[in-house]
C-alpha cells in the first residue's frame, strides 16, 4: 500500500437498495484483512439486516461521531478518527449520504474525498439514482427523485467501480422475504420504487453506467480540445412538415447510442422563421419544436437562402461531428445542374461527417408492392 | 447564332417536360404531403408501449376513405417533481419506435400521418393539452383498460364529454391482444 499518495477509490454501485452492496463491500474488506492489511470499517449502515450485520463480525469498527444539533443527536461518520486511526483501508458504506447539520462538510463523498487525500484506500456503496446527472432520468424512470446526489466527477474519479447486479426478480423476491425492508414497509416499497418496469430500467442505467466508465477510462483525455474533438454531437437538417419526424427520431436514435448532444436545425426563407406563417407551418413547426423538447434536442433557427452554408456554419459553431439529412426527391429540370445538397455539406463542413438518412416508409411500400 | 440560342431554349423545355412526365408519382406524392388547411385530422392517442391494434385499423381505415392525416399521439406523463416542460428520453425509448412503426404501417396504406408527442402530468392533462392546442375531427381510442398504462373508464367519459371533436371509443375484444408494437423496418 503507497501511503505516502493518494488513496484507491473503489465504488460499488447498484440498481437499488438490498441488491448486496453493502454485503460485497463488507466481503472485499475480510478478504484484504485476510491478506494482511490493516483494514477498519469506517462507517456502516445495516438498515437491521441480520445478513449484512453478521458480514461485519471480525472487522474493527470505529465508533460514530455524535453530534447534537437543535436538541437532537446525530450519529455520523468520525472522520478525525478514521485519520487518526490511518489504517490501510477504511470501509465507508452510502457515499450519496447528507452529512448531519454541524459536521465539518455537509457530504459524505467530501470526508471521503478527504480520507482519500490522506493516502487512505477506501470502500464505498452507491445506488446509480445518486448519481447527479442521472438523477432527472431516474426520476422520469421510477417516479421518486432522491435528494441526495453525488457529482459525476466523483465516480469519474474512483480508480474501480464494481457493479453489484442482480435481477429484478431476485430482487423482489428478497424484498418480498422481509430481506431488504420490515414487514410493515414492504407493500409500500412494491406499490411505489420496487417495481419491475422500475427496476429494469435502473437495472439498464446502471449497466450503461458502468459500462461508459469502463469506456472513459480507457480514452483519456489530455485536454478539452481533445475532449470536444472525441465527443460526438449530432445535427440534423429539418423543414416544418410531417414527414421530418421521421428524420428528427431517426436522428434521436442515433444520438442515444452515441451518447450525443443533438441539435436540429431549420434554415427557414428570408422571414419565413416568424411568428404566424401559414397554418400548415407553424403547426408543424409547433410540433417539430415539442418533439425537440421531449427528446431533450435542441431546436436551432436560421433564416437565409443557403441551406448548405448556413449548416456549415452553424455546425462549426456548435462543434457538430455528424450532420444527418433526409433523403431528397430526385431533381428535376434545371435543379439536376445543382450540386445536391449532402455533396455541399460535404464540401463547406470538412471533416464533419454527412449521413443521408433513408426513408423506409418507401420502402415497406416497395415491398408491400411487390407482394 | 439566333440558331443555337433557339436549339438551345428548345432542348431546355424539352428536358423540362421530360422531367414532369418522369416523374409523375413523385408529383401526386408531394401534393399528398402538402395538405390544404381543411383537411380532415384524426387523433389517435396512445399510451404504452403498443396500441391497440382494432383501434389502429379503425383510424387508418377511415383516414383512408376520407382522405384525413392520421395523427398518432403519444400521451406523455410527467413525475410531479420535473418540469412539465422537461425531456423525457426513457419514454420516448417506448414511444419512438412505435411510432415509427405506425408511421411506417399506416403510409403503406397510402395514409398520411403527422405523429405526436405530447406531456401532461396524467394521460388526461396530456389529452387536454393537445385537444386545445390544435383541432381534431376525430378521435379514436380503444376502451381496453391496463390499470395505469392506459386511458381509464373516467378519462373516456371526460373525453366523450369535452372534445371538440367526434369520439370514437372501440369495445375491447380478444382481437386486441394483437396489439401494434414496435416492429421497425430496418434499422433504427
Amino acid at each position: 500500500m503507497v501511503s505516502d499518495a493518494t488513496g484507491h477509490l473503489k465504488v460499488f454501485l447498484g440498481m437499488a437498495a438490498g441488491v448486496g452492496k453493502t454485503v460485497r463491500m463488507l466481503d472485499e474488506g475480510r478478504a484484504e484483512l485476510e491478506a494482511g492489511r490493516d483494514v477498519v470499517i469506517g462507517l456502516l449502515e445495516t438498515h437491521g439486516r441480520a445478513e449484512t450485520e453478521a458480514r461485519a463480525i471480525g472487522l474493527e469498527r470505529l465508533p460514530r461521531r455524535r453530534v447534537t444539533y437543535r436538541g437532537t443527536t446525530f450519529s455520523d461518520l468520525d472522520v478525525p478518527a478514521v485519520l487518526a486511526r490511518r489504517p490501510d483501508l477504511c470501509l465507508i458504506d452510502e457515499l450519496a449520504h447528507t452529512n448531519a447539520p454541524g459536521l465539518d462538510r455537509p457530504k459524505r463523498y467530501e470526508d471521503v474525498e478527504l480520507i482519500l487525500g490522506a493516502g487512505i484506500d477506501v470502500l464505498s456503496t452507491m445506488n446509480v439514482q445518486h448519481l447527479e446527472s442521472l438523477n432527472d432520468k431516474v426520476a422520469e424512470l421510477s417516479g421518486v427523485r432522491v435528494r441526495e446526489t453525488v457529482p459525476d466527477t466523483v465516480l469519474r474519479r474512483a480508480d474501480e467501480i464494481v457493479l453489484v447486479d442482480v435481477t429484478p426478480e431476485a430482487l423482489l423476491e428478497r424484498l418480498r422475504a422481509g430481506r431488504i425492508y420490515p414487514a410493515d414497509r414492504i407493500d409500500a416499497a412494491l406499490s411505489n420504487f420496487f417495481k419491475i418496469e422500475n427496476l429494469n430500467a435502473l437495472r439498464e442505467t446502471a449497466l450503461r453506467q458502468v459500462a461508459e466508465n469502463v469506456e472513459a477510462q480507457r480514452v483519456e483525455p489530455v485536454d478539452d480540445v481533445v475532449a470536444q474533438a472525441v465527443g460526438e454531437r449530432l445535427m440534423a437538417l429539418v423543414e416544418p412538415y410531417p414527414g421530418a419526424q421521421r428524420l428528427v427520431r431517426r436522428a434521436w436514435r442515433s444520438a442515444q447510442r452515441l451518447s450525443a448532444p443533438l441539435d436540429l436545425l431549420w434554415v427557414a426563407p428570408p422571414g419565413g422563421a416568424r411568428p404566424g406563417g401559414d397554418g400548415e407551418t407553424a403547426r408543424s413547426l409547433h410540433a417539430l419544436r415539442q418533439l425537440a423538447s421531449v427528446l431533450g434536442a435542441t431546436m436551432v433557427v436560421e433564416e437565409g437562402d443557403d441551406v448548405a452554408a448556413l449548416a456549415a456554419r452553424v455546425a462549426g459553431e456548435r462543434g457538430i461531428t455528424y450532420i444527418l439529412v433526409g433523403a431528397s426527391r430526385p431533381a428535376r429540370g434545371l435543379g439536376r445542374l445543382r450540386e445536391p445538397l449532402p455533396m455541399r455539406l460535404v464540401r463547406l463542413a470538412p471533416g464533419v461527417d454527412v449521413r443521408i438518412v433513408a426513408d423506409r416508409t418507401r420502402m415497406r411500400g416497395r415491398r408491400e408492392q411487390r407482394r | 447564332m439566333i440558331a443555337i440560342t433557339v436549339a438551345f431554349l428548345v432542348a431546355l423545355a424539352c428536358g423540362v417536360l421530360l422531367g414532369r412526365w418522369a416523374a409523375p408519382r413523385r408529383t401526386r406524392r408531394g401534393s399528398r404531403d402538402a395538405r390544404p388547411e381543411a383537411v380532415r385530422r384524426i387523433l389517435l392517442p396512445f399510451t404504452g408501449s403498443s396500441i391497440s391494434r382494432r383501434a389502429f385499423d379503425a383510424a387508418v381505415r377511415l383516414a383512408r376513405v376520407e382522405n384525413a392525416t392520421l395523427m398518432p399521439c403519444y400521451l406523455a406523463t410527467v413525475p410531479l417533481n420535473l418540469p412539465l416542460d422537461a425531456a423525457l428520453p426513457a419514454q420516448c425509448l417506448r414511444a419512438m419506435p412505435l411510432l415509427e412503426t405506425i408511421e411506417q404501417r399506416a403510409v403503406a396504406q397510402d395514409v398520411a400521418i403527422d405523429g405526436r408527442v405530447v406531456r401532461g402530468r396524467t394521460f388526461r392533462d396530456a389529452l387536454r393539452r393537445i385537444l386545445s392546442d390544435e383541432h381534431f375531427d376525430r378521435v379514436i381510442v380503444s376502451a381496453e383498460h391496463q390499470a395505469g398504462h392506459s386511458l381509464t373508464g373516467d378519462d373516456l367519459v371526460w373525453l366523450l364529454d369535452r372534445a371538440d371533436a367526434e369520439v370514437m371509443i372501440l369495445r375491447p375484444a380478444p382481437a386486441d391482444d394483437r396489439a401494434v408494437a414496435a416492429e421497425v423496418i430496418g434499422h433504427f
